[in-house]
């Protein structure tokens, strides 16, 4: 799967404070991702095409990440994290937890709890282009488990070289370089260092 | 002076006197040919909202015999948010000063915050005012260049 530079990724960006999402949305725009808002955790994962006490459903929308408000009535950021990482359809979309107050124990927290990034508020453009590696990442994570289960279940050899090749690229993707620049509270380092 | 002059000299003023920060760049930077009217829809979201929050705090304050400092502080941690993400920077300082003195329970410094917060706002809102207007003088300017 050969991703380009100018894939449009789909990110939904949840908050409760409609001048936050008007910003958001401006900004993942602006970075040219394509953006659904919700007000909710809750519409969140209905649009993720699960429903609370229900089997989850075939996605009608495929979403490429999650950027969530922490502090929000109801379904926080946190418990709408895990409610993503707690679903076996969902848990490979990163998710990313955007706050306005700087609470180390909180981020720590999201970050455990298997959020990819965790942005202070407001979220500067520079911020996002922190999105798209983790969106390959997620990408190529999916690309493996589907090839795990072509593997399991083909029986001719044609299939099987074909899902190697795809394998291979999924690699490639990820020991492609990741930019860095000032790293600031991110799962992938070894060391939490707070900037 | 013309206007474009006056409108430079304003952001200047506002800039230096605390009223707007770098966020409100950062929204301006957002606005273009597609997005025209992003910065005064923005505007027009944050007055909204603010003057929702500081009519509550106003009811939470004045209405009850006993003020309860709790709901205050859950509008005000709304404000400092809404401030912060438009550039509104004495408004949120006067956020963040209120609820410092809510955690040392200094309810003089409370009241005190919270009539900066109005204060604030309205002095920030009456030059937005100033500010858009100057901005559409411009703009009916170039346009009418253009005919």
């Amino acid at each position: 799967m050969a991703v380009d530079a100018e894939t449009q990724f789909h990110v939904l960006a949840v908050d409760d404070s409609l001048l936050d999402r008007k910003l958001i949305e401006r900004l993942l725009k602006t970075s040219s991702f394509q953006v659904t808002t919700v007000d909710s955790g809750s519409k969140a994962l209905e649009v993720l095409g699960l429903r609370e006490d229900q089997p989850p459903e075939h996605n009608e929308i495929e979403v490429n990440l999650v950027i969530t408000d922490y502090c929000m009535p109801g379904m926080t950021g946190y418990d709408l994290l895990m409610k993503i990482k707690e679903s076996s359809s969902l848990r490979d979309i990163p998710v990313v937890i955007m706050s306005s107050e700087n609470v180390p124990s909180r981020i720590n927290r999201c970050l455990e709890g298997g959020a990819e990034e965790f942005f202070l508020k407001p979220v500067q453009l520079s911020d996002l282009k922190r999105l798209r590696p983790h969106i390959l990442k997620g990408k190529s994570k999916e690309q493996e488990k589907e090839n795990t289960t072509i593997i399991s279940t083909s029986t001719s050899t044609t299939s099987s070289s074909g899902s190697n090749k795809r394998k291979a690229i999924a690699i490639d993707e990820d020991l492609a370089p990741n930019k860095r620049t000032r790293l600031r509270f991110s799962s992938s380092s070894s060391s939490l260092t707070l900037v | 002076m013309t206007p474009t002059e006056e409108l430079n000299s304003l952001m200047n003023w506002m800039f230096s006197e605390g009223l707007l920060d770098q966020q409100f760049q950062q929204l301006q930077m957002l606005q273009d040919a597609s997005n025209p009217d992003f910065v005064s829809e923005v505007i027009t979201l944050f007055c909204k909202d603010s003057e929702i929050i500081l009519a509550e705090l106003t009811k939470l304050l004045r209405d009850q015999p006993v003020v309860d400092f709790q709901k205050v502080d859950a509008y005000v941690h709304q404000l400092k948010g809404s401030s912060s993400s438009v550039g509104a920077n004495n408004v949120k300082l006067a956020c963040i000063h209120f609820r410092q003195f809510y955690e040392e329970n200094n309810k003089e410094g409370c009241f005190s915050s919270l009539n900066a917060m109005e204060r604030e706002y309205f002095r920030l809102k009456d030059k937005l005012g100033t500010m858009l207007q100057l901005e559409q003088r411009i703009q009916a300017y170039e346009s009418s260049k253009h005919n």
